[in-house]
């Protein structure tokens, strides 16, 4: 563990090229435990790449990704889970062909202790031999988890409960936006990365998530969220982010970003295609 | 031919041919990401067509090469317009399916219309020879290498030039942009299929001048060496395949030169290997490229499978357990334990193809690992032969996922190239490492199934043998897929990359799937050992697993009762209608596309 106040995430001129292009450049970031910070910018500002860097599923050129004191710059995205990162993806991933259940089981797959013994080379093959031969603190643990997981559930209302075995194919779209959230929580993270948690979502919607990101913050969950709905990011966040073709433009309380010419500029400087409210649905 | 300019000289002209098949190849690829399995089909048929005109018409030669262009682009341009286009909008793994059932009833067509005996096909040139320094070169190596030349002029002006060509281009770089610049997809498509099947027309007309022979079995052999240099010079990349073929052409001719003709293929396939591993983009591609493949957008289609009810499984598994106490024929015994075998070959091929999502192409090379397994210890070490055959099914498992493992950063269409591969390995390592496994002459006397020192020689006690392994193996794998594993397997065949951001490794859950997949598929080789009593490297081979793969997307994809229906579907249907063995396959081949068009979930759904 770190010092009592450093920040658990923070990030140190991360930078990311593809060809000729400079995706994120030069990133700097601190989020501090139990903290909320938003990352806003127009289209192709960067900001899913850089999420892409936090959680391993891209590494960057150059820069350093700390976590709660750690640098964990070009770990794999299996490790980072391990170590309790868990993201919610810009287009959804669910797993389209399973359940409810299972795409929110597969989020506490990295608490799976008593078929998964932590044992070195053959810990595979004692877990196929667990996995097959089921006995009762396999049978508990997987109990435990599904209580669990309703649990999680419930915090969706009658949206998901209801829908609990069909297949993640045959759900709403906001649906399934619910379906990834409730997965990230099932990990139990301790750094919740939500990548436009609310796109394709109508206003009633959207206020329901809004809600919900409150009170995860609330009880403590520390999250950094792109968000392109100004509205929530200025109610939800201790701090904004702007970027903007790969730099940060702008950094502060939502209120001052707001106001920022740099930031006005760079929305309308891109033609309003990034204006904040307009989504990109894919 | 003895210098090693007469290898190099060797090896830049088969190296030509290879890019002939190579660059159509990478043309597909490129506007469709898609590994046309049936580019060593239309190889064939030119062949065949060459063959036609030369033998029979008596054309002179110029002409024999624009008619067999043209009548392979004709099949190529049928393939995209019937076979492929109505599959747009389907997963990805449609596509993939449909060219390897195009690729089969192509095959067969040829087959029964020329029968699978070799054919002589004369080269219609002057058999003289010119030195130059230490080696020696023919007109038919000058025509392969201008032909070459010419259609890689041809092809540059094109894609450069014409407006067709830029549309083309603007395709495979981005699709969607160039879709939305009012880029005719379906002409593009169309465009690149013709000249890819004529190129590979061609090509198959030139090889069967070049070796004086033609035979059926050329088809598969083309469509990997394509597919190899293909991949190592960069999916998609035009000139990267024709470097790639030169390349592949000089490693072959080379390591015959040190080695002998026997490991000319072995060469072939641990290139790919290779490269495949250290770069799967290809060796031109900049290190860190975006994936090939789309990142989003399921692989296998979705589907609710069926439910079977509990007792209804019951009854069907009691009825099949006391059918050799009916009066039933000694035929049809037989017919179920083929059956039976298939089942345990298919459970493997649907836990692996379909639950994890790694469509392999090479599962037969894990029966013929089991099966020479087996075989060997009960013939050489005495080894009881239950234990034996348990044996083999570690052996399977064990080698066979070592020997995938490679694959296992691969996605989607790769993985199919890299087990077809690895699966031809398997089965030249079999025949060339003639110390252990006596090589071409197989292994014969190898001693019958027994149980507890009990000789099963009844086809009632073979028959209770078999069907017994196959439930148990069967109820092994439902109680895996209602298990963690099950869900994790899944997971990572629907998205791969949410499953890595949820901790899951796809090292290990590959492993483990294959591991356990290996073991049935052991097993099953292992039973026919010591029913067929006899086995040599070509017992088990790519029809089979092409045949398994036909059965699991019969039944479902994953689905374990599907995989059992399908194997008795598959080998009972043909039998109950006395149906001529070499039309079989030609209608497996037809089912396959018949599913992949209309019923892509299969009888009993994907699960
Ligand atoms: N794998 C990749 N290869 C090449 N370029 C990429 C890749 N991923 C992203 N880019 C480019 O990097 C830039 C930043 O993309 P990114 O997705 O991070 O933007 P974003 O801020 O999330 O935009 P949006 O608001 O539309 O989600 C874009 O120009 C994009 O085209
Ligand atoms: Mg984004």
């Amino acid at each position: 563990m770190g010092q009592p106040h450093a920040p658990l995430l923070s990030l140190r001129g991360l930078t990311r090229r593809f060809g000729g292009l400079t995706a994120v450049d030069g990133i700097d970031l601190d989020l501090a435990k139990g903290g909320l910070v938003s990352i806003i910018g127009p289209n192709g500002a960067g900001k899913t790449t850089l999420f892409n860097l936090v959680t391993g599923l891209d590494r960057p050129d150059a820069g350093t990704v700390n976590f709660e004191g750690h640098d964990i710059t070009g770990l794999s995205p299996e490790r980072l889970a391990a170590q309790g990162i868990a993201r919610t993806f810009q287009l959804g991933r669910v797993f389209g062909n399973l359940s409810v259940m299972d795409n929110v089981l597969i989020g506490a797959h990295t608490r799976l202790r008593a078929v998964k013994p932590a044992v070195p080379v053959i810990g595979p093959l004692l877990e196929l031999g667990l996995a097959l031969l089921r006995p009762s603190s396999v049978r508990d643990e997987e109990e435990r988890l599904r209580e669990e997981i309703k649990a999680i559930l419930a915090r969706f209302g009658e949206r998901l409960l209801p829908r609990i075995d069909q297949p993640a194919y045959s759900l709403s779209y906001a649906n399934r936006r619910r379906v990834e959230i409730a997965r990230a929580l099932a990990l139990k993270p301790r750094l919740l990365l939500l990548d436009e948690p609310t796109a394709g979502m109508n206003p009633s919607e959207t206020a329901e998530m809004q809600t919900l990101v409150a009170e995860l913050k609330a009880e403590g969950l520390t999250i950094l969220l792109i968000e392109h709905k100004l509205e929530m990011v200025m109610r939800l966040s201790d701090r904004v982010i702007v970027m903007d073709e790969g730099k940060k433009i702008a950094e502060g309380p939502g209120e001052a970003v707001r106001g920022d010419p740099k930031v006005i500029e760079a929305y309308l400087g891109h033609g309003l295609s990034g204006t904040p409210e307009q989504e990109s649905a894919a | 031919m003895s210098s090693w300019l007469d290898y190099t000289i060797n090896g830049l002209i088969v190296g030509n041919v290879y890019a002939l098949v190579a660059v159509g190849l990478a043309l597909i690829f490129g506007v469709s990401r898609l590994i046309n399995f049936a580019q060593g089909s239309i190889y064939l048929v030119g062949a065949y067509i060459g063959w036609v005109a030369v033998v029979q018409l008596h054309t002179p030669l110029p002409l024999t090469i624009i008619f067999v262009a043209v009548a392979a682009a004709l099949v190529g341009l049928i393939i995209e317009r019937f076979g492929l286009r109505p599959l747009q909008n389907s997963v990805r793994i449609a596509p993939l399916l449909a060219t390897i059932g195009i690729s089969f009833v192509l095959d067969q067509l040829v087959m029964l219309t020329f029968s699978p005996n070799p054919r002589a096909l004369p080269s219609q040139l002057p058999d003289i020879r010119f030195q130059i320094g230490g080696g020696t070169i023919g007109p038919l190596d000058l025509l392969i290498a201008g032909v070459g030349i010419s259609s890689a002029l041809l092809l540059f002006v094109f894609l450069r030039y014409t407006k067709l060509g830029w549309a083309v281009r603007a395709a495979s770089q981005d699709r969607d942009a160039a879709m939305q610049m009012g880029v005719d997809v379906n002409r593009v498509n169309q465009t690149v299929f013709g000249i890819a099947a004529a190129l590979g027309g061609v090509s198959g007309l030139l090889v069967g001048m070049y070796y004086n022979q033609i035979d059926t079995a050329m088809s598969l052999q083309a469509t990997l060496k394509g597919v190899v240099a293909e991949v190592v010079g960069g999916a998609g990349n035009v000139p990267g395949a024709v470097i790639g073929s030169l390349l592949l052409g000089l490693v072959e001719s080379y390591g015959v030169a040190v080695f002998g003709t026997s490991y000319r293929n072995l060469f072939a396939f641990l290139l790919l290997v290779v490269v495949l591993v250290l770069r799967p983009n290809g060796l031109f591609a900049s290190a860190r490229q975006a994936p090939p493949e789309p990142l989003t957008g399921t692989f296998i289609a979705p589907s609710r499978p069926v439910r079977i009810p509990r007792w209804a499984l019951a009854v069907a598994v009691a009825a099949f357990a006391i059918l050799p106490l009916l009066p039933v024929s000694f035929y049809i015994l037989q017919t179920l334990i083929n059956a039976w075998l298939l089942g345990m070959l298919a459970l493997s091929l649907t836990l692996v193809a379909g639950t994890i999502g790694q469509v392999s192409l090479g599962h037969a090379a894990l029966l013929a690992i089991g099966a020479y397994t087996s075989a060997l210890l009960s013939l050489t070490l005495n080894i009881p032969v239950g234990l034996a055959i348990v044996a083999g099914g570690l052996m399977s498992a064990a080698l066979g996922t070592i020997l995938i493992s490679p694959s296992f950063r691969l996605r989607g269409h790769y993985v199919s190239i890299a087990t077809l591969a690895i699966g031809e390995i398997v089965s030249l390592v079999i025949l060339n490492w003639e110390s252990v496994t006596r090589g071409p002459i197989g292994i014969s006397g190898i001693p019958p199934l027994s149980l507890f020192g009990y000789d099963l020689i009844s086809p009632a006690s073979v028959y209770w043998f078999a069907y017994a392994v196959m439930v148990v193996l069967a109820l092994l794998q439902s109680r895996l897929l209602g298990s963690h594993l099950g869900r994790s397997f899944r997971a990572i065949r629907d998205d791969d990359i949410a499953a890595r951001a949820y901790g899951l490794s796809l090292n290990r859950y590959k492993s483990l799937a294959f591991i356990f997949g290996g073991f049935a598929a052991g097993i099953s080789g292992g039973i026919a050992a010591h029913l067929y009593s006899y086995i040599n490297h070509e017992t088990f081979n790519t029809q089979q697993s092409i045949l398994a793969l036909t059965v699991v997307i019969l039944g479902g994809l994953g689905n374990v009762v599907g995989a059992i229906v399908g194997a008795v579907a598959l080998v009972g249907l043909p039998e109950m209608f006395r149906i001529a063995a070499e039309y079989r396959i030609l209608i497996y081949g037809i089912v396959l596309l018949l599913l992949v068009r209309f019923r892509p979930q299969g009888l009993l759904g994907t699960i």
